[in-house]
């Protein structure tokens, strides 16, 4: 790998965003690159949108995105990849979305609107690439809902330069040992996805 | 091969204090600094303690310090504030075993209430300032700054920031040097800080800056960093990172030592570039330095003041240029919100339905200023709910005053509000205060304090009983409530503001984050609406309690299963019974 690469994790607060963001930044580290992680803890956490920026590559020197620079684009809820659009680089970026919308109070209570369809207005601004990923579904079929972030990291696997062992091998130092084994099922599910 | 590690900023600092032998640490939970004493917390090598306040904090350490042992103490940028007493005084006493002050300051204010840049502490108070910019530099400058702080007998200000603690970055490790406990010397004339003591102090102080000044010439801290004689950038901590990127061709001086500022070295510096530019987060502090001096430079000319700074503000600022990126696409606006099944929704319901003024302190309950309930009027610092309240009742009188109620949690009214209850009862004034008890520090993701029973270490301790400290400020009117039980709450609130005197009301529940309040709500069974009694979007009867569990589907109320923690209050809210 010459050149850092540049990704941005965003959905609401409880997601597992954090988590996810982490283990990207160990594989890489493992795979012997260096790594930066940003986000903000606090009063993001409750409920409101949580964004981590995860860069790797030979040497790293910022731990944020730079607008205008990012590759890829993880969202664990539909408009919170909205939200980020303008840090994808003009060409050849990438956006991968959890089929899943978490409306907010502030709809509710009629103070705001839930975008619609939002791939096609993403698709219609942006040059990119755009994968959306049923990964409650597939967290489902791995025997555990609340894997739908490691689904997603599958998902994302497939456009970073790491073997699917050192994936493997984080995963399983890092989350609890009874779950090990949906969370491998999850990270296998979300890598084939695209491919079926 | 070195051990790595991916650490954040302030498990860096943690390991830093562990790898260089200190003893005892200190601080009180605020966002950004809050995990670092968390960390050290799991070396057992080291006495670890949430301390009642940052002003408590600083002078346990220091006492500690002067007493022998390596010291550290650490806090967010406002508790400094609260801490500049000892702060001041412990510049001319010195310290005796190494002593370092970390202060995690909030650019970009995430979870502040100002943006206030504590660089200027060291200057204020005549102490060397440290500035890391990574993680790596994080744990070595930490120890770094023990050797400082011993060969100086000075304190040493650490300054970190919310990207520096809260980005992660990869770590070699290293091992603990023991530190043995210093010999303690009795010492009148420096330790008993009387005026004629302070006044001779005055002047090793001076003195000590001037050696530090040489000193900050010659530190590995500071270094230049040869590039292009075209352009030169003087920048520090992780202002150092964003210029780094957006100019990989510079000639860089790099400043992790940048109080006392490295004259000498800056004028070598200046000699081997045409141009400089100062690349710094807030404040102009190096800038002024370099001003000082008589050299022309740039800094905030192009970098903003406001806010915290990123690749592309720097970019912006000093080229006027963006890197080619798409336009931005408006999102829904997603505020945060309280937990579902938390203690504060049933008091602010409450608030907001008797339309109280309210007066607010510094925590999760921040949030009953926005909406649906709007009902907090001020939130200034730690404390200041219970004292604005009385000023409220000193401005506006009695007959106002009834509808005005100070809002205080458990931890920050051991903080910084006991004062304040103390000054309403002597004063004689009215004031109705509610102590919101939710049996930890939640804000800042749960940590123990006086109340709770348990140390920083997990042990168990003595719990202080609210109760009996708000009896012993004076306080004869003292009711405990159920901030779940609306209606009994909501009676207490009523009976209270009829009184002539001053009153507490304790709202007693655990944080519905705590395990085991999570326990006790997977055992509870899930709320559920009954869409042919529920009449939707022209009642929002339950929206309104603001529960992140409900929201409006189809037209009709819809509770989630994923996030319902079973809690009745939407139950009790729902004029139609279609909830169950």
């Amino acid at each position: 790998m010459e050149r850092v690469l540049n990704v941005i994790i965003s959905g609401v607060g409880g997601q597992g965003i954090l988590t996810a963001s982490e283990l990207l930044s160990k594989v890489a580290m493992e795979s012997g690159l260096d790594a930066k992680k940003s986000e903000v803890h606090g009063m993001s956490q409750r409920g409101g949108s949580v964004v981590s920026h995860v860069r790797l590559g030979p040497k790293v020197y910022s731990p944020l995105v730079e607008k205008g620079s990012c590759d890829l684009i993880l969202s664990f809820e539909k408009s919170e990849a909205l939200r980020w659009i303008h840090y994808l680089k003009k060409d050849g970026a990438r956006v991968i979305i959890n089929d899943l919308e978490i409306v907010p109070i502030t709809v509710s209570m009629k103070l705001d609107v839930y975008p619609q369809d939002i791939e096609s207005i993403i698709r219609g601004k942006v040059n990119a690439d755009v994968i959306i990923v049923p990964a409650t579904d597939l967290a489902k079929k791995a025997g555990d809902p609340r894997t739908a972030n490691t689904v997603l990291l599958g998902a994302l696997s497939n456009y970073l330069p790491f073997s699917e062992d050192s994936w493997q091998k984080v995963i399983s130092e890092s989350v609890k040992k009874e779950t090990v084994d949906a969370n491998l099922r999850a990270f296998k599910l979300g890598r084939d996805y695209k491919k079926t | 091969m070195p051990v790595r590690d991916l650490m954040s900023g302030n498990e860096a600092v943690a390991r830093g204090a562990w790898e260089a032998g200190v003893k005892v640490a200190t601080a009180y939970p605020g966002t950004p600094s809050t995990e670092i004493l968390e960390n050290i917390a799991k070396y057992k090598e080291i006495y670890a303690e949430w301390s009642t306040n940052e002003k408590v904090a600083f002078e346990v350490a220091m006492g500690a310090a002067i007493a022998g042992a390596r010291s550290i103490t650490s806090m967010k940028h406002v508790g400094l504030n609260v801490a500049a007493d000892p702060l001041f005084t412990s510049s001319y006493t010195g310290i005796n075993a190494g002593f370092v002050v970390v202060t995690c300051d909030d650019p970009g204010m995430h979870s502040s209430q100002n943006e206030q840049d504590n660089r200027r502490y060291a200057k204020f108070a005549k102490l060397p300032l440290i500035e890391p910019s990574d993680s790596q530099e994080a744990k070595d400058f930490l120890k770094e700054a023990f050797s400082i702080s011993e060969m100086f007998d000075t304190p040493v200000l650490f300054r970190m920031t919310t990207r520096l603690s809260h980005s992660k970055s990869v770590v070699e490790l290293g091992d603990r040097e023991e530190a043995e406990i210093k010999e303690y010397v009795k010492n009148f004339k420096k330790y008993v800080i009387l005026p004629a003591n302070a006044r001779v102090r005055h002047y090793v102080v001076e003195e000590r800056l001037k050696k530090l000044q040489e000193f900050s010439c010659s530190t590995k801290l500071n270094r230049i960093e040869k590039g292009s004689h075209a352009l030169g950038i003087v920048t520090s901590g992780i202002s150092y990172q964003y210029a780094r990127e957006v100019f990989p061709d510079a000639t860089y001086l790099k400043l992790g030592m940048s109080y006392p500022f490295p004259v000498d070295l800056f004028k070598k510096f200046s000699e081997m570039v045409d141009r400089i530019i100062v690349i710094e987060e807030n404040e102009p502090f190096i800038e002024e330095e370099i001003k000082i001096l008589g050299f022309s430079v740039e800094g905030k000319k192009y970098i903003p003041l406001c806010d915290e700074l990123s690749p592309e503000v720097v970019r912006k600022g000093v080229l006027g240029e963006e890197l080619p990126h798409p336009e931005p696409i408006k999102s829904v606006m997603r505020p945060p919100v309280f937990c579902a099944g938390c203690p504060h929704t049933g008091i602010f319901y409450n608030l907001w339905r008797l339309k109280a003024t309210v007066t607010g302190d510094i925590g999760c309950y921040t949030l009953g200023a926005l909406p649906p309930y709007e009902s907090i009027d001020t939130t200034i610092c730690m404390g200041a709910g219970i004292t604005n309240a009385f000023g409220f009742e000193l401005a506006r009188g009695k007959e106002f005053s009834k509808k005005v109620f100070g809002v205080i949690g458990d931890s920050t009214f051991l903080h910084t509000g006991i004062p304040g209850l103390i000054d309403v009862v002597y004063n004689k004034g009215v004031t109705k205060i509610i102590i919101l008890d939710n049996r930890i520090t939640a804000m800042t993701g749960h940590q123990d304090h006086p109340g709770t029973g348990k140390t920083a270490k997990g042990e168990p301790t003595r719990a202080i009983k609210i109760e009996e400290i708000v009896r012993a400020c004076g306080i004869q009117k003292v009711y405990e409530v159920d901030p779940h039980d609306l209606r009994g709450t909501r009676e207490v609130l009523k009976e209270v503001m009829e009184l002539d005197e001053p009153a507490v009301i304790i709202s007693k529940r655990p944080c519905a984050l705590l395990p085991e309040e999570r326990k006790i709500q997977s055992l509870r069974p899930k709320r559920k609406v009954n869409a042919d009694i529920c009449r939707g979007e022209k009642c929002l009867g339950c929206v309104k309690l603001g529960c992140p569990a409900i929201s409006i589907k189809d037209g009709k109320a819809f509770i989630s299963e994923l996030l319902c923690v079973g809690c009745d209050l939407c139950i009790q809210v729902c004029p139609f019974g279609a909830i169950s």
